[in-house]
């Protein structure tokens, strides 16, 4: 601590290795995991373009995609281990190197200290190692994509048998043993974040900040934190178990009598589900690691631009606390039809409707907050209005497929890829970009241009709802999940047109998020300057300090806290908004 | 509740994105109501259910999309900024918040115990003892149908037995395995009677996909799991596979042809066997 307090205080200057690259500083960290994340999201979007190609045009001959990839396209046309191992590599990289990264890596550091008025993080060193080793298992991860016998095919749930046998699939070799290390790199990465920022905001807080005081962002990186805590180990154990089996000749997922290519494979005494059953006791609360950093931050990026309290903050709280309890107890909808015991199915179910009721809570509060607001419709804003509609869109299809008996015609179409990319993809890439938009200024010092910024955000909620709300329409048809080529199937020609709508629309999309990223790369160096602390009229802490904050985030004295951060347009007071630090002057009831 | 706030300004933003969420909702009743594309078209009995309970929850669920989303396309387009007023100073109103978080819950009770009743009626019931019986075996990239024959009885199998032509290893010295039948990509059964079906894999998981008879189940290495269902429509179909299963799983596909009478699937059963 007193080293950054003479950091602060300028005494001495970090070279700039020291200062950017090997820094300890949680906001540089933050912004290596957000730009090392948005490197991935580029990687993993170029991949889905290619995967709605296929699916567009699954039997058109293309010269040019055969000069462009000559192995992938040999005889002009994609092969289908390709198209596999592209479905598993974007939802890797989605699911993990993007969203998992970019919301508790980027805008946990860079938010939790500045958001709870600390210097640092409380163990700057581990907040370090933990982004190295992200950066590591990127560098893996991208490196499957590479290996000459195909990158990893199993899909990013890669289920065993398919993951622990190597003669499965051409990529079952070396790509999915590069899969299961990344994978492992990226849990351990995980949990030395996620202890870092619950130690930071349960011990950091400043005077007069409170529990019931925080950020709705803060509460939501805490719980996500302890969700990650609890579920990242049972995935490392996981992969740990499955890279035995590959490797060590152990049977944790292999039965016996197992045959694969006409030869029978020397296992016996593995079960298959017990695969399924640790991934989704991870993957679940995995689903909630991503969506509970983004209800947080939309929730006070949508109260900001309302210029309006957030409606029952309490509520807020109490729902995402209930959300992750329940996360770790709805697993089995996963697994309706998967040949666990049926008794299970009807279990799920509940725990499952059961958890939509605070889902249905914290949407009953946007509501309530849009209602009767001053709006001010900047990118940011909109960015956090579009998260509410997305979210909505995507939640409602979970009643369809948290209700098991719907679930068996459902279960594994395009209904559930409809639905988890509304609601877990879209929804937090909203949250994402209106965090972006809003805490740029406090990155970089310069503001993002405002007209690309709404320009973008008209695009991207056009392109979103184009691509993924006619999948319901496909699932409900029955085009199953990971099939290279739907034509294949009667049932499924008359819908083609559906497919080639989405792709183009998909196109839009991708092309849409070329905007943002030369937006966000030419303003760190071009954009507007930022000359005041907070432009925005916001109230949390992190707008006390300067744009860009130095090291040590509060040049002089740690400041007090003395409300909540949701007085916004209280009566009486001169401005319509009262930040966080300011004294209380007019006795307001919360 | 809004004390001192005045109408709030109509802004151009507001208007777009608000049409955008009316576009949004017209759209997507379109989509359901017309139903230019819908389910593949039903032919068992089971799936009636199925598709009831999908409407009740579609009905719940369309409901709660329109007023949720139109009340956020009526919210945007209203309440823009004003530079001479400040929104509502209200955050809390404990009624409301009860009554919407109890009515949630009801509904979904509700919704819990219709989709139980037909999740109850489909796999907490035995198969009638007329059933059909098939054995399937899923391995990359095909289904084996494996049925006992005019005796009833199933021969053994055993993986060591397992050549390109006895693709599952039954042991044809085993005397109930003489009239088996085995068929491979090609399943068939008789309309109006309940076909039972014991479902196996190889190799890797694969998923036993009939997109018309609302029938999906994984068929898993090392478990044995059974389903039933009865065809009510004669035809031919189509069978999937729903759980990636390795490169070729997007042409795991099998016909199931359901037979108009049990004289014309025995007269196929011995066709097949011969």
């Amino acid at each position: 601590m007193s080293e950054s307090h003479a950091a602060a205080h300028g005494h001495h200057e970090l070279g700039f290795i020291r200062k950017y690259i090997f820094s300890t500083d949680h906001k540089i960290i933050g912004l290596q995991y957000m730009i090392t994340a948005m490197a991935m999201a580029v990687v993993g979007g170029l991949l889905s373009m290619l995967m709605r190609y296929q699916l567009a045009w699954p039997t058109t001959l293309s010269p040019n995609m055969a000069k462009l990839f000559p192995t992938a396209f040999a005889g002009g046309i994609m092969a289908p281990e390709f198209y596999i191992s592209l479905v598993t590599m974007h939802g890797t990289i989605m699911v993990f190197f993007l969203f998992t990264a970019v919301l508790t890596g980027g805008f946990g550091n860079f938010l939790i200290p500045l958001q709870i008025g600390a210097r640092d993080m409380a163990f700057p060193f581990l907040n370090a190692l933990s982004y190295w080793i992200f950066l590591v298992s990127c560098v893996v991860i991208f490196s499957a994509l590479f290996v000459t016998t195909g990158a990893p095919m199993g899909g990013w749930t890669s289920y065993a048998p398919l993951s622990a046998l190597p003669a499965a699939a051409p990529g079952q070799g070396t790509g999915v043993t590069l899969w299961v290390i990344a994978i492992a790199l990226f849990s351990a990465s995980g949990l030395m974040g996620g202890l870092n920022y619950i130690t930071t905001i349960l011990t950091m807080r400043t005077r007069g900040l409170s529990m019931m005081r925080l950020p709705l962002t803060q509460w939501s990186l805490l719980i996500t934190s302890v969700l990650g805590l609890l579920a990242f180990p049972v995935l490392l154990g996981a992969a740990i178990l499955l890279m035995f089996d590959r490797v060590g000749g152990t049977s944790f997922f292999v039965p016996a009598g197992v045959i694969m290519n006409g030869i029978a494979v020397d296992h016996s005494g593995g079960h298959p589900l017990l695969w399924q059953h640790l991934f989704w006791f991870f993957g679940h609360p995995e689903v909630y690691i991503v969506v509970l950093p983004a209800m947080g931050m939309a929730s006070d990026i949508l109260s900001t631009f309302c210029r309006k309290p957030i409606f029952s903050y309490r509520m807020m709280v109490y729902s995402m606390v209930s959300i992750a309890a329940l996360s770790f107890i709805v697993w089995g909808h996963h697994m309706f039809v998967s040949g666990m015991n049926p008794f299970l199915g009807s279990v799920f179910t509940l725990t499952t409707l059961l958890i939509a009721v605070p889902s249905a809570v914290k949407t009953f509060n946007w509501l309530g907050t849009v209602w009767g607001a001053r709006i001010r419709f900047t990118a940011a804003g909109l960015f956090s209005i579009g998260f509410v509609s997305m979210f909505v869109s995507g939640g409602l299809s979970g009643i369809f497929l948290g209700t098991s008996a719907a679930d068996i015609q459902l279960q594994d179409t395009y209904f559930v890829v409809a639905h988890f990319h509304l609601v877990m993809a879209i929804a937090p890439l909203f949250a994402a970009f209106a965090g972006l938009y809003f805490w740029f200024p406090k990155m970089f010092g310069r503001f993002m241009n405002e007209g690309l910024g709404k320009l973008h955000f008209w695009l991207t909620f056009i392109g979103a709802y184009c691509v993924f709300f006619p999948m319901h329409i496909l699932g409900i048809g029955g085009q199953m999940r990971r099939i290279y080529d739907p034509t294949q199937y009667t049932f499924l020609i008359p819908q083609q047109p559906v497919n080639v709508f989405i792709t183009y629309s998909a196109f839009v999309l991708g092309a849409a998020q070329i905007i943002f990223i030369l937006n966000f790369f030419v303003s760190i160096f071009a954009g507007k300057r930022a000359m005041e602390n907070n432009p925005w009229q916001a109230t949390t802490l992190e707008w006390t300090v300067p744009c860009p904050t130095g090291h040590g985030n509060f040049p002089e004295e740690l400041p007090v806290v003395y409300r909540w951060p949701f007085d916004y347009s209280v009566p009486g007071e001169k401005e319509d908004f009262v930040p966080q630090s300011v004294p209380a002057t007019v006795m307001t009831k919360h | 509740m809004a004390d001192g706030a005045g109408p709030g300004r109509i802004t151009l933003s507001g208007v777009i994105l608000a049409a955008l969420i009316l576009v949004l909702i017209v759209a997507s009743l379109y989509l359901f109501i017309a139903q230019p594309y819908w389910f593949p078209t039903l032919a068992s009995e089971h799936g009636g259910r199925i598709d009831s309970l999908f409407m009740a929850v579609l009905v719940v669920s369309g409901i709660a999309f329109v007023i949720v989303q139109g009340a956020l396309g009526y919210f945007v387009a209203r309440y823009g900024e004003n530079a001479n007023e400040r929104a509502s100073y209200w955050h809390d109103n404990p009624k409301a918040e009860a009554f919407l978080l109890i009515g949630t819950a009801v509904i979904l009770t509700v919704l819990v115990f219709m989709g139980q009743r037909v999740w109850a009626s489909i796999y907490f019931s035995d198969a009638p003892t007329n059933a059909t019986i098939v054995e399937i075996t899923g391995e990359q990239f095909a289904w084996n149908f494996h049925y006992a024959g005019p005796d009833g009885q199933f021969g053994r199998t055993d993986t060591k037995l397992i050549t390109q032509t006895n693709t599952i290893g039954l042991d044809r010295d085993d005397p109930a395995a003489k009239d088996d039948v085995l068929s491979i990509g090609v399943m068939h059964a008789p309309v109006g009677k309940p076909v039972r079906v014991r479902l196996r894999s190889k190799d890797v998981i694969h998923s036993f996909f009939l997109p018309n008879f609302r029938m999906k189940q994984d068929a898993v290495p090392g478990m044995g799991i059974e389903v039933w269902f009865t065809p009510t429509k004669a035809g031919q179909y189509e069978v999937a596979c729903a759980e990636l299963c390795g490169l070729g799983h997007y042409r795991m596909k099998a016909a199931l042809t359901v037979d108009e009478s049990q004289d014309a699937f025995n007269k196929w059963l011995a066709e097949a066997g011969k």
